[in-house]
């Protein structure tokens, strides 16, 4: 499901919820869409943890143009003592 | 032309009037000078410039209104009236607004382009963009040092420990903070468009002065954010402050701790949220199956046994039989009885049966009377012998048979009951017990 955003699959999820709930769907299409609902959970949840933890600041190179470099928080905190706001 | 010689109360008054009614309502700048602040709660300083002094006050009524403290040695600039204080033949000016002198007309600026931007309408609410709910990654433009980034990385880990962040660090305020926003924003609109995508940017700075925050009321860093496509939270100085780039961002955070905050859920909140639908769903679904299945069994039920249904069927089909043939006899029966007693009553009228009936009757009577006739006749024959009977007893006959006789006088033929009654000559009648004698009376005599 590439593309797919977490709202997109939340709200599949929601509206699955809510079909199934009102239970007038016959069988065959409720398990249909039960196993649709589970894999937008799966999907959901999946996305929750599928983004990397990665913090980055964008810094000139020597020739001016800018690159993504690791930024690290206690690197930060340092610098603050020394440069005020 | 007489000298006119004033008094000095005189002279004072026509000052004070002249000077009140002419200086009524002025604008003057100046530094501040010999400011003191007495308990009373008013203000007295002296505005001066380089070649003269105005001494002036600022009574603890308006001075409740002032935004902003005066301190000696400022440029201020203030509005009020003149008045003149007879007592020491001084003159001074009352303020009733000041404002630090220059920011005025940043003020103004602000108004202006602020009003012209939302007539223009980038600040409409329709051209706020919605942001998403799970940024994949999130550029932050802000200074690389001081508290507002530190506060946002951490709150941001703290809620999300594994999130993509990118920084573009500005200068956020002074000279060329201003162009160095708009290049941010367009950088990272760019870089996102080439690369890995960035889907919200927080444009942030701490809490400083209006012209410390002026970089984000200018109109390229406004344009630039209205350009953006990535939406944009913005988080400048503190919850009071609010700047141009705060009315055309897509969301305005009152603080940048509270972009943080609302960039994005707490991870464990989301992954609850998800949970909770997933258990609903298989609650649902299991609710389902469990409807599906009693009706199903319901179904069994009705198909399996079509005999016993039948049964009771044939079973109270037989019973209605039964009552109805019941009711029909008894409605047979009822007007059967009906139908006799009708005809009954029609042969009771038939003339020559009611003939037979008088007939019967005139007999009957006939023989009654006939019987009671004889029946008295009988009666009375007895009676008759019985007094027949004691008539004999007493009858004059069986008296003459015993020798007495009646002697009746003729014509008449009284019964002669006494001698006196009668003379000589007179005829009597005897009755005898058998036969008559007729008698002439020879001699009376009267005795006894």
């Amino acid at each position: 499901m590439p593309n797919l955003k977490f709202e997109e699959a939340l709200g599949r999820l929601e509206e699955i919820v809510k079909t199934l709930e009102k239970g007038e769907l016959p069988l065959e299409e409720s398990l249909k869409i039960f196993e649709e609902g589970v894999r937008m959970s799966k999907t959901c949840l999946k996305m929750l943890d599928e983004a990397e933890k990665k913090v980055e600041i964008l810094l000139g190179d020597k020739n001016g143009k800018k690159q993504p470099k690791p930024f690290a928080l206690t690197e930060d905190t340092e610098e603050r003592t020394a440069d005020s706001d | 032309m007489a000298l006119r010689i004033f008094s000095v109360t005189e002279l004072t008054l026509l000052i004070k009037q002249e000077v009140e009614e002419t200086f009524l309502d002025i604008w003057v700048e100046g530094e501040v000078s010999n400011l003191r602040m007495p308990s009373s709660g008013h203000i007295y300083l002296t505005l001066k410039d380089q070649e003269s002094q105005l001494r002036a006050v600022i009574f603890r009524s308006s001075g409740r209104h002032l935004k902003f403290q005066p301190k000696d040695g400022q440029q201020i600039l203030c509005r009020g009236h003149l008045t003149v204080y007879e007592p020491r033949g001084e003159y001074q000016l009352v303020v009733d607004y000041l404002e630090p002198k220059g920011i005025g007309a940043l003020q103004l600026a602000f108004e202006q382009l602020k009003e012209r931007l939302r007539a223009e309408g980038l600040f409409d609410e329709q051209r706020k963009r919605p942001l998403p709910m799970l940024p994949q990654r999130i550029g932050i433009i802000t200074s690389r040092t001081g508290a507002v980034l530190h506060d946002i990385l951490r709150i941001l880990d703290r809620r999300f420990p594994n999130l993509s962040i990118l920084i573009h660090p500005v200068a956020v305020q002074g000279e060329g903070a201003r162009d160095e926003i708009v290049r941010a924003i367009e950088d990272l609109n760019a870089l996102s468009a080439s690369g890995r995508e960035l889907d919200v940017l927080i444009l942030a700075r701490g809490g400083g002065s209006l012209e410390d925050l002026w970089s984000f009321n200018e109109e390229t860093v406004a344009r630039a954010i209205a350009a953006s496509r990535i939406p944009i939270i913005s988080a400048v100085g503190h919850e009071t402050d609010y700047t141009i780039a705060d009315f055309v961002a897509d969301l305005r955070a009152p603080t940048p701790s509270a972009a943080a905050e609302l960039v994005v859920r707490p991870k464990q909140e989301l992954i609850g949220w998800v949970q909770s639908l997933d258990e609903r769903i298989k609650y649902a679904l299991r609710v389902h199956l469990e409807t599906q299945r009693s009706k199903l069994r319901e179904t069994q039920r009705s198909i399996l046994s079509p005999r016993k249904r039948l049964e009771t069927f044939f079973l109270k089909l037989d019973e209605l039989g039964w009552r109805s043939g019941q009711a029909l006899v008894r409605l047979i029966r009822e007007k059967r009885t009906s139908l006799h007693d009708r005809t009954q009553g029609l042969s009771s009228l038939r003339p020559d049966t009611r003939l037979k009936y008088w007939n019967i009757l005139l007999g009957s009577r006939h023989s009654q009377l006939i019987q009671q006739m004889t029946s008295i006749i009988e009666s009375r024959k007895a009676t008759l012998a019985e007094v027949m009977g004691r008539m004999d007893s007493l009858s004059p006959l069986a008296v003459l048979a015993r020798g007495y006789c009646i002697a009746r006088r003729l014509p008449t033929l009284e019964v002669v009951r006494e001698a006196k009654h009668v003379v000589r000559g007179d005829r009597l009648k005897l009755k005898l017990y058998r036969g008559e004698l007729s008698c002439w009376v020879d001699k009376v005599r009267l005795e006894g």
